[in-house]
């Protein structure tokens, strides 16, 4: 059986007798033409691939506007009753893109504090949108609770979580008055304290760990 | 028929200057003396013409030995109707595609058109209720086939050595189909897809890390917009039904190379001499 090292070809193109080649040159000329065309195919489909699906990833990265909507004057809220109030969150689209909201004024007596924390909490907006997956809730006035039909989630007067399946209390949204009247922005999301935090979708806990599992997103529009 | 009459005497060609092709030769002997006449020649090729298609294709693709290395396998003793489940989701899949491009002719992804488009094939589009109902309905079977098609592996052990590969894909299969039945629900845009789409995507996100992003992408955005209808439209009927067909390529092949396995029931028969020592 012969010495199978015997057909080990010489590494290098001078030892093989390539004419011309270089001292310890290693690159033959097949070599480097066969890494060439690879090259050349896999820059290619890097040409087509790379951009198509930047492409569709774009929305993830794709910081949203804030919109301020209209929902009516000062005079229609109340400290103590809310008012639900239908404004368009998502233009262009019709019914689809309208939302609805609990809107009253802020109220020392249940809110705690004596002032709002800040200009955006003069009026307060809780979204109708349930923290566990996203049904729309409905405030029942007698019992003081907003109860969502799907899974039967029920939260208290400020959107605390009361009953059922629901991990944290109800978004809210930026509210600002101009010229008397009261505008709706930019949702964001509560933990069980209330604290701010960068609107989060539904199902997504804000207590504890969950504010890490769960990081806030590129899209998140500002007011 | 009318006949051209050449006149009988024809000045004859020097010889050398007719090539060789073209010069009357003596007939072959499966010819039998006389010449035929054109009718029964056209006949006889009429009835050889299938096979000289086939022959035609085959001789320039070698396909024969593809089909015959496909369809003429060896299956074991013992196989039964609960081989047929995977055949019988392939079936579902097809149904899908082919009733699928047709509601494509139809159907409009855009959140104000969507409900009316499905409206208008459903009432009034000629046997537009019937071929929606069966990519509706065929959906649901395809689901149901493909979990029996999952419990006859496992059950008969067919996902071992050396088939591990075609669970795998066949896993993968099960998630597409999954994520086909997802996107397609919301197609018809009314109340119930919508709702539940909105429920499906938040599901989605509450996977750690990677959900609150994943659900971006899905939505194309925080929100349900505008462009979150056309693309699950796209997923649903471009992205993932190719990948679909390819997997099902390579599960089908790996089913050929590998073969079925026996049903677990059935004893393993030794040679007759062993069986002899063995007493």
């Amino acid at each position: 059986m012969p010495d199978k090292r015997e057909n080990i070809q010489p590494n290098t193109t001078e030892e093989r007798g390539i004419q011309g080649a270089y001292e310890g040159e290693t690159v033959t000329r097949r070599r480097f033409m066969v890494g060439t065309t690879h090259l050349a195919g896999a820059g290619a489909v890097m040409a087509f691939t790379l951009p198509a699906l930047a492409f569709a990833l774009g929305p993830v990265f794709e910081r949203q506007k804030a919109t301020w909507e209209d929902v009516g004057p000062v005079t229609a809220f109340n400290p103590d009753q809310y008012v639900p109030v239908n404004f368009t969150q998502t233009p262009g689209i019709g019914d689809v893109g309208r939302t609805t909201a609990y809107v009253r004024r802020f109220n020392p007596a249940i809110d705690g504090g004596q002032e709002p924390r800040d200009q955006y909490e003069a009026y307060i907006a809780i979204s109708t949108r349930c923290a566990h997956l996203g049904c729309p809730v409905r405030y029942v006035a007698a019992a003081e609770r907003f109860i969502c039909p799907c899974h039967g989630g029920v939260y208290d007067k400020l959107g605390k979580v009361n009953g059922g399946p629901p991990v944290r209390p109800l978004d809210r949204f930026y509210t600002r008055v101009r010229a008397g009247r009261v505008q709706i922005g930019p949702r964001f999301s509560v933990n069980s304290e209330l604290n701010r935090f960068s609107p989060r979708d539904p199902g997504e806990p804000l207590d504890g760990i969950g504010q890490y599992l769960y990081p806030a997103r590129f899209t998140t529009a500002k007011p | 028929m009318p006949r051209i009459r050449l006149p009988s005497k024809l000045p004859s060609p020097p010889p050398g200057a007719v090539p060789k092709a073209l010069r009357p030769s003596p007939s072959r002997p499966q010819e039998g003396n006389g010449r035929k006449s054109l009718r029964d020649r056209a006949i006889e090729d009429g009835a050889e013409a299938g096979t000289t298609v086939v022959d035609w294709v085959d001789e320039r693709t070698s396909l024969s030995g593809a089909v015959r290395w496909t369809l003429f396998r060896k299956v074991p003793r013992g196989t039964n109707w609960f081989y047929t489940l995977g055949s019988a989701t392939l079936f579902a899949f097809l149904n899908q595609a082919v009733t699928g491009v047709f509601l494509a002719m139809y159907y409009d992804p855009s959140p104000t058109r969507a409900y009316e488009s499905i409206r208008f094939i459903t009432n009034e589009a000629f046997l537009g209720e019937f071929v929606r109902g069966m990519h509706k309905w065929g959906s649901s079977v395809m689901v149901i086939l493909i979990f029996l098609h999952m419990a006859r592996v496992f059950f008969f052990g067919a996902y071992k050595y050396p088939r591990e590969l075609n669970w795998v894909i066949g896993v993968v299969l099960l998630i597409l189909t999954m994520t086909m039945a997802f996107t397609g629900y919301l197609l018809p845009f009314d109340q119930r897809s919508y709702w539940a789409t909105i429920v499906g995507v938040n599901i989605n996100g509450t996977g750690a890390f990677i959900g609150p992003y994943l659900s971006d992408f899905l939505r194309a955005g925080p929100d349900f917009g505008a462009t979150t209808l056309s693309r699950f439209y796209a997923i649903h009927m471009l992205l993932i039904p190719g990948a679909i067909a390819a997997l099902i390529g390579a599960h089908l092949y790996l089913v050929a190379k590998l073969g079925t396995t026996a049903p677990p029931w059935l004893k393993v028969e030794s040679e007759p001499e062993l069986r002899e020592r063995e007493v």
